[in-house]
């Protein structure tokens, strides 16, 4: 690297201290790149950014995060409604999550595709596993955190997958908690684990890059460069390529930030952990859905290996056998282009693995059963016998004699993947499995579409009808009074509420705990004291908390709305209620403890409305919403900026490309 | 990278300017959209909301005597309320101004003469003065003393020696009724 030389004295100074120029010289700008890389091969450099908007968003995150039981689910929710683009931060990191792998798949199926953990880049396969397994492994702690059902019941059933060993299992899993079940110690140290494993993933991805270097890039036609002609600098023709596809790729990632923030996460994990109760489905994350299938494949015991333990070493072998994958697949042909049965296989395995993840995402019943354990089969399959047979009996086209070749263009293609995919992670997470249709409101609700927000009006009568009539029985402890100026309240009518209840003091002088009206900063002071006098109030059916009700169901602002106009007055023949109870066709089991909560005129409007049973339905539906997403205005606002910028950026850039790249072609 | 063949130059002179035009754009854009990014990150740091609305505390200053100190708690800070006697007012008044470090009047620091309301910070390096019990020092001028290094305020909160450079600060307040003050 001596050759490198500036007319800069400070620079030269530097340089001869530190050759940090030259470094950046040699791998950054000059490193001969395959000149036919097609769009495929933005992934890796995608999923570097996408590591550092992960690392920064989280560092702000954790900085108003409480790694406490306690804590830190309403923690998250302080995030979401009290800090400063709190929302912002923690929708950019979940969905990051999700794009995250999303990117990491694409980028090992490209791998997989164009042979590119073939001789010499095993080790550079090898570093890609293992930051594989690290992302794994910080993306299960990091759905821990918000400690909700999900977070509470994912973390369970994982840390239990060790239980299978023999012998040391139960050891295992008891030190993995720090004590007898999931609890404060483990949410302590999976906070610790999630904020380190990062930063060794960056070690990991310098590796990765370090390798890659020394071996140079893989290209479509997995041939080796075999002089100067094949290849170009990476600057600037890689930069802008890769910056071109990182501006696609955010238009795509801010889309789900903005206008679907929760579509990849579980409406349970709105509800807080709670060890006692286990949700009726519980799902891993979409991204580790296929493995989880394969868990599950397993049913039947076998001496000296019971079905749990087969299921927890094929779910670890069905990554680790990737490693072993330069010597099963012996094709000395890398592409997948020159071997036509290859590129066969490997779309079936593809589709194997898309199945495994569907069969992944619904309860184990039924065929699902039966094609979950064909697949796991089959994935296995693939590479104990169908690789090491292909290399052997195919026949490889012939190979080109240089990449002086065209470069494919491949970004329809890659598009439509990432939306295939998104949908499919979606797709996996919605479970509304028995449930009739939902009824909708005549006019749509106000916050829905790109552009929609929460009607000021309904919000106000829905505050009413909550007031007058949910709040009786209904606890709202994520919202408080002064977050009725949202909505169009004045500071005094907020005062007024507010001092209808009573909040205890701090201990007086003499240490007496004496009550004081409510202030506009106190949360909305719950019906009852605790969750016990709320139970046995009420036939001894606790009313749930609205605060997060219409995030914390399937559907929710439908289900809620057609729950409270889902009532009849008598249970129809062949659904017995039992005593104390109601009949609604939205319920869960039909039988519900709430009375029919709306009527015709069950409240009269200050504004006026004719307060109708759909009226009351929608007003309190609308305010629910509010309660759960206060920051729906502003986010979409944003959004549509966003979008906007990030459109003008990306055109900007693929205008630049082109005329970067237009000798080239 | 010797081959000159393969150099990012483009071929025309119009081809140049084209190109640096949308360079210079592209930057331009994508620099400004990477400083407004940057904000939202910059922003979390600064109160929350919930931390914003607790900025006002309610006293009750009826069980204060003359002469008698209490410490209130207001956005995480400790207040000073004292009933002041007769003597400190008096003393407090008859300060020349350009003895002072920073010169304010005595009336100018009390609504009521009786009660002086401060924020019981030093203004040096922010160490909480001593002063409020009885058994404290006082300093050199009856009020407050910072031990930390050493400042000495007199019965207004007013800095007479010491390396601070400030007098201690009056938060915001009002007597919502004879016996009860609002600060902030
Ligand atoms: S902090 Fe009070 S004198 Fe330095």
């Amino acid at each position: 690297m001596s050759d490198f030389k500036s007319n800069n004295k400070v620079v030269n100074w530097i340089e001869e201290r530190l050759p940090i120029f030259s470094m950046m010289q040699h791998s950054a700008i000059e490193y001969p790149t395959p000149r036919n890389l097609n769009y495929w091969w933005n992934f890796g450099s995608l999923a570097a950014v996408m590591l550092i908007i992960m690392i920064l968003t989280g560092l702000f995150l954790a900085m108003n995060y409480s790694s406490h039981t306690s804590l830190a689910f309403d923690s998250v929710e302080r995030i979401m409604r009290d800090v400063n683009y709190g929302w912002l931060l923690r929708y950019l990191h979940a969905n990051g999550a999700s794009m995250f792998f999303i990117l990491v798949y694409i980028h090992i199926f490209r791998g997989l595709y164009y042979g590119s953990y073939k001789a010499p880049r095993e080790i550079l396969w090898f570093v890609g596993i293992a930051i594989f397994l690290a992302m794994m492994a910080t993306g299960f702690m990091g759905y821990v955190l918000p400690w909700g059902q999900m977070s509470f019941w994912g973390a369970t059933v994982i840390t239990n997958l060790f239980s299978a060993f023999p012998v040391v299992g139960d050891y295992i899993v008891t030190l993995l908690w720090g004590g007898f079940s999931v609890d404060n110690p483990t949410l302590n140290r999976f906070f610790a684990l999630h904020f380190l494993l990062p930063f060794v993933i960056v070690g990991l991805v310098v590796v990765h890059v370090w390798a890659l270097h020394t071996v140079k890039s893989n290209n479509p036609l997995g041939i080796d460069m075999k002089g100067p002609q094949d290849s170009i600098p990476f600057h600037p023709f890689y930069t802008i390529k890769d910056l071109y596809g990182i501006g696609l790729f955010l238009m795509f990632y801010m889309a789900f930030v903005f206008w679907a923030p929760n579509f990849f996460g579980e409406p349970d994990n709105y509800i807080p952990a709670n060890p006692m109760v286990t949700p009726p489905h519980i799902v891993p994350e979409w991204y580790y859905l296929p493995f989880y299938a394969i868990l599950r494949a397993f049913t039947f015991d076998l001496p000296f290996l019971p079905a749990k333990l087969q299921g927890v070493l094929a779910m670890f072998s069905a990554i680790l056998i990737l490693f072993a994958l330069p010597w099963l697949d012996s094709s000395k042909v890398r592409s997948a282009k020159f071997r036509p049965l290859y590129r066969q296989f490997f779309w079936l395995f593809f589709v194997d693995c898309m199945v495994l993840g569907y069969v992944g995402g619904k309860p184990a019943e039924g065929i699902l059963i039966k094609i979950g354990q064909f697949c796991t089969a089959y994935y296995f399959a693939h590479f104990l016998l169908i690789l090491p047979l292909l290399s052997r009996i195919e026949k490889p086209k012939p190979l080109p004699a240089s990449i002086a070749q065209p470069v494919v263009k491949a970004a329809a293609l890659v598009a439509m993947i990432m939306v295939g995919l998104a949908g499919f992670g979606g797709e996996a997470q919605a479970s509304s499995a028995g449930m009739p249709e939902f009824k909708k409101p005549a006019t749509a609700f106000s916050w829905e579409g790109v552009f929609g927000k929460h009607d000021k009006a309904s919000l106000k009568r829905g505050w009413q009808v909550f007031h007058d009539v949910c709040a009786n029985c209904h606890a709202m402890k994520l919202v408080s009074y002064r977050n009725l100026a949202d909505i169009g309240f004045t500071e005094d009518e907020i005062k007024a509420f507010a001092a209808e209840k009573e909040v205890p003091d701090q201990p007086n002088d003499e240490g007496v705990v004496n009550n004081r009206p409510a202030r506009p900063s106190d949360k909305i002071v719950p019906p009852f004291a605790n969750d016990k006098a709320a139970a046995a109030a009420n036939g001894g059916a606790l009313p749930p908390d609205l605060s997060l009700m219409n995030k914390a169901r399937p559907s929710g602002p439908y289900y809620v709305y057609s729950l409270m106009l889902g009532y009849e007055d008598a249970a129809p023949e062949g659904h017995p209620i039992p005593e104390g109870k109601f009949f609604n066709h939205y319920f869960p089991g039909n039988a519900i403890s709430m009375p029919s909560p709306v009527m015709d005129d069950i409240v009269s409007y200050a504004d006026g409305t004719k307060a109708t049973k759909e009226q009351v339905a929608y007003d309190i539906v609308t305010f629910l919403n509010w309660a759960a997403e206060p920051e729906l205005d502003a986010r979409k606002s944003m959004g549509v900026k966003v979008m906007v910028f990030l459109g003008v950026l990306t055109a900007l850039m693929y205008a630049l490309k082109r005329q970067i790249w237009k000798d080239v072609h | 990278m010797a081959d000159q063949a393969h150099n990012a130059q483009p071929s025309s002179v119009d081809g140049q300017t084209r190109r640096d035009f949308l360079l210079y754009a592209t930057s331009a854009v994508g620099a400004v959209g990477t400083g407004l990014a940057l904000w939202p990150f910059v922003h979390s740091m600064n109160p929350a909301a919930d931390t914003l609305a607790l900025s006002t505390t309610d006293v009750d200053i009826s069980a204060i005597k003359p002469g008698q100190s209490v410490t209130v708690v207001w956005r995480g800070k400790p207040v000073f309320i004292r009933h002041r006697e007769p003597e400190e007012i008096a003393e407090a008044g008859k300060v020349a101004l350009a003895d002072l470090r920073e010169p304010q009047t005595d009336a100018d620091r009390a609504k009521k003469p009786e009660w002086l309301i401060l924020i019981g910070v030093c203004t040096h390096l922010g160490c909480v003065p001593l002063g409020q019990k009885p058994a404290d020092p006082k300093g050199e001028f009856g009020g407050w003393f910072c031990p930390c290094h050493g400042s000495h305020y007199d019965t207004s909160g007013r800095i007479r020696k010491g390396p601070a450079p400030a007098n201690l600060p009056v938060p915001p307040y009002q007597f919502t009724t004879d016996t009860t003050v609002r600060i902030g």
